[in-house]
């Protein structure tokens, strides 16, 4: 089992995971058709990615009212486009913004893992998003957070 | 299709906008970016016109391949005459303004005229609107970046505005995105300002359709892992351009107190790189690019604490450090966050400091002059007097006019104490020991300039067969040499075009690094984005072309051999420190001549320096030709 593990601490806002997201998925570079989202303000100091952290209850497949969204081998929660009607009950319901519209199809769109090998995390240098088995995330979210408290000791910040 | 984007003619004294499309031909002999902004200069500002007359354009272009997924491409181009030297301003900017405007369906803006009040642009969806600005004129430029997101309500819209130096002229204001991101140099937010335009904001939905999205995809990380697989880009990851202060001032190539040495030696030590990363929040890139070299910071304590900034880069290491005799680096994040919110080249503006602080010395400006004294090492002055510039109050409002005018105004051979070439002040290098950088910042189309042929890699004295191989000619492996370097020069001058023309980043180029992509790799990189097709001497070509282009914009408007040299003071004065093989040299003036004719007949131009008949004719370059469409 597979999860993202994402470290806002790390992203640098280049936002190639959305120009590479739209072109896997569209096959055109449009950041804002992207599945990934960096919510990002160099003003006030913010990158901050949000995607589909396709839960183990999802809410977006407990409100869908014609049952278009199901897992896949990879763990995936996928959109059917045979049935979904565009209703965007799950962009609503959604807690962390996972499900979004394609602002120029139209299309209710979520991340669908990229068929096991996501190219956002392929494409990030910083490795501010990665894909790793469970056990792994585990270890790297400890590990991210006492680096980040490391960090604040050492500028004499805590 | 990435072909498909448009140019918008826009007139601001009639309020009126005509948009075309971009013939495909225009591309095969500018690619876009640099190369085809100066396309439009060249052919519609004649040599009457003066910077800030609205018969002036202010001309912003995308690269071809700006707003993709490597190789740093948030890359934008702005080109206009400049008031700094009467020919050509231009100056490309990181951040991610190009892509934006990219994907609202332009690659170029061609903006004549004067607004009657101050207005702002906002591009989107293929449309051009101009918005009444009055609001926004007197904001500083985070300021004004924040009330237009606000406005047009939607948090992805980018913007490149001026601030208050832009509003005032002052030669060399700047445009600004983001936090740090500058059009910097050429002063080409004074010529924004004297449009009465304030901001260009932009947001789209527009696709970038790519060729082969297959290829590329898998073609773009290969490159940009090509790029962090370098020593260059993983330093630069860490510690940002800071890193060649250390390089610099051990070596003994900076300028210090103005130019009168060449490094602070162990005084200068608080400014080492390192130093800068306890400063630090995390690191932050422009779109595309996967290197991050900057820093976001953050002053803890002392005077200017709560300062949260990005950078500073290497440039204002000088300004605001050695070039003043100030090495803290509280005040050089400090002095560059005013920098990036006023809208001004802290490049430029730390060389006219530096200036006057040495006329101060000298005698030649008093503290009557001034108001105060200017001191080496005082913050304070420096601050103060930068304000003053930016606010053009008291003698301000005379540095506010660069080099040229104001060394006239002082006299007293203030002249040879001005670092600069075709009245654009140096980087705070000090070219005296590096004959290529001499060149380099010499023949510059915008003037003194590290960003236009510096052969970086001439310092790391790579042995001869490997640059054969990377030139194609026979090149000196020594650094301290004349010989072969005017051709070197060349070979880069050629290079950076391509590398403006496309909006890649030069961070992710040839400059500092033998082994980052370039022409070999650029070929499949078109091919799999655009479809065309171009072999390594047809880029080379069009990067011949198109530096022609910009000489004889240059040449049309008065300049020549004359404006080819270095500053006179690097041939009069050797370097008083620095290691055995910096100290004591200077240039050498006949050397330099023989140098210089090796780089004109490299390029093909006479012994003046003027392109020739046959040069142009194989180049396609006619006398100009007025193209600004009709605009009822």
């Amino acid at each position: 089992m597979k999860t993202f593990v994402i470290d806002p601490d790390k992203c640098t806002g280049c936002r190639d995971c959305e120009m590479v997201c739209s072109l896997y998925h569209e096959k055109v570079v449009n950041p804002s058709r992207s599945r990934i989202t960096i919510i990002r303000d160099p003003l006030d100091g913010i990158e901050l990615p949000i995607i589909c952290m396709q839960c183990d209850e999802p809410v977006c497949v407990l409100v869908c009212p014609v049952n278009a969204i199901y897992e896949n081998e990879h763990g995936a929660k996928i959109i059917d486009y045979t049935k979904c009607m565009g209703c965007r009950t799950c962009v609503i319901s959604c807690p962390i913004g996972g499900a979004l519209i394609d602002p120029v199809s139209g299309k209710t769109i979520k991340c669908d893992l990229c068929d096991g090998e996501p190219r956002c995390v392929k494409f990030c240098s910083t490795k501010a998003i990665e894909y790793l088995d469970v056990s792994i995330a585990n270890q790297r979210i400890k590990r991210n957070t006492i680096e980040r408290y490391l960090r604040a000791l050492k500028s004499g910040r805590v | 299709m990435v072909l498909n984007r448009k140019v918008a003619f826009i007139d601001l004294s009639k309020g009126k906008v005509v948009t075309r499309d971009i013939p495909l031909e225009l591309r095969k002999k500018h690619l876009g970016g640099r190369g085809l902004n100066w396309y439009y200069i060249y052919n519609n500002v004649s040599p009457d016109v003066k910077p800030f007359d609205p018969e002036n354009l202010f001309v912003v272009g995308a690269g071809l391949l700006t707003g993709m997924p490597m190789l740093g491409t948030g890359r934008t181009q702005i080109s206009t005459k400049s008031p700094m030297t009467n020919g050509v301003g231009d100056a490309n900017m990181g951040g991610a303004f190009g892509p934006e405007m990219r994907y609202s369906g332009f690659d170029h803006l061609v903006i004549r005229g004067r607004a009657e009040k101050p207005v702002y642009l906002f591009l989107s969806d293929g449309e051009v609107e101009i918005r009444d600005a009055k609001h926004l004129w007197g904001l500083d430029t985070h300021e004004t970046q924040r009330a237009i997101k606000e406005e047009i309500g939607d948090e992805r819209v980018e913007s490149m505005v001026i601030g208050k130096a832009g509003e005032k002229r002052v030669y060399f204001a700047n445009v600004m995105n983001g936090n740090k991101n500058a059009g910097g140099r050429g002063g080409t937010g004074a010529v924004m300002g004297s449009k009465n335009l304030k901001a260009i904001a932009c947001r789209g939905l527009i696709d970038l359709e790519v060729s082969d999205p297959e290829k590329f995809m898998e073609y773009a990380l290969q490159m940009n892992e090509q790029v962090l697989s370098t020593k260059w880009a993983k330093t630069l990851s860490r510690l940002g351009t800071p890193l060649l202060y250390d390089v610099s001032y051990t070596t003994g190539f900076i300028g210090t107190k103005n130019w009168q040495y060449n490094t602070p030696g162990s005084e200068g030590e608080p400014l080492e790189a390192e130093n800068l990363q306890k400063y630090m929040i995390k690191h932050v890139a422009c779109m595309g690019c996967s290197v991050h070299c900057r820093h976001r910071v953050k002053i803890d304590r002392g005077k200017y604490a709560g300062v949260v900034a990005e950078g500073p880069e290497y440039t204002m290491m000088g300004s605001f450090g050695t070039l003043v005799g100030c090495y803290d680096w509280d005040f050089v994040i400090k002095g560059n966050d005013e920098c990036n919110k006023w809208g001004i080249d802290n490049l430029s503006l730390g060389a006219v400091i530096s200036w006057a602080f040495e006329l101060y010395q000298r005698e030649i400006l008093t503290e009557k002059d001034v108001g105060f004294r200017l001191q080496w090492g005082d913050q304070d002055a420096v601050l103060e007097l930068a304000r003053m510039i930016v606010n053009r109050e008291g003698i301000g409002d005379i540095l506010a006019n660069g080099f040229i005018e104001a060394s006239k105004k002082f006299g007293e051979g203030s002249e040879y104490y001005a670092i600069h070439v075709k009245g654009h002040p140096d980087l705070h290098t000090d070219e005296r020991g590096v004959p290529s950088f001499a060149l380099g910042i010499a023949t510059s189309t915008r003037g003194a300039d590290h960003l236009r042929s510096r052969p970086a890699i001439d310092l790391f004295q790579l042995p001869e067969d490997f640059l054969e191989k990377l030139i194609g000619y026979k090149i000196k492996s020594d650094f301290t040499a004349y010989e072969t370097k005017g051709i070197l020069v060349w070979w880069f001058e050629l290079y950076f075009n391509i590398v403006d023309s496309l909006g890649v980043c030069k961070f992710q180029s040839t400059f500092n690094c033998p082994h980052c992509p370039q022409y070999d790799e650029y070929i499949p990189l078109l091919k799999y984005t655009t479809g065309m097709k171009f072999s390594k001497e047809e880029l080379m070509q069009i990067g011949e072309r198109n530096y022609t282009m910009e000489r004889m914009f240059n040449i049309l408007n008065g300049m020549g051999k004359k404006d080819d040299y270095p500053p006179a003071r690097f041939f009069e004065e050797a370097n008083p420190r620095g290691l055995p093989f910096m100290k004591g040299r200077k240039l050498d003036r006949e050397k330099y001549e023989e140098m210089l004719a090796e780089y004109y007949r490299q390029h093909g131009w006479n012994d003046d320096g003027i392109p020739t008949d046959e040069t142009l004719s194989k180049l396609e370059i006619g006398m100009p030709e007025k193209n600004f469409p009709e605009v009822e």
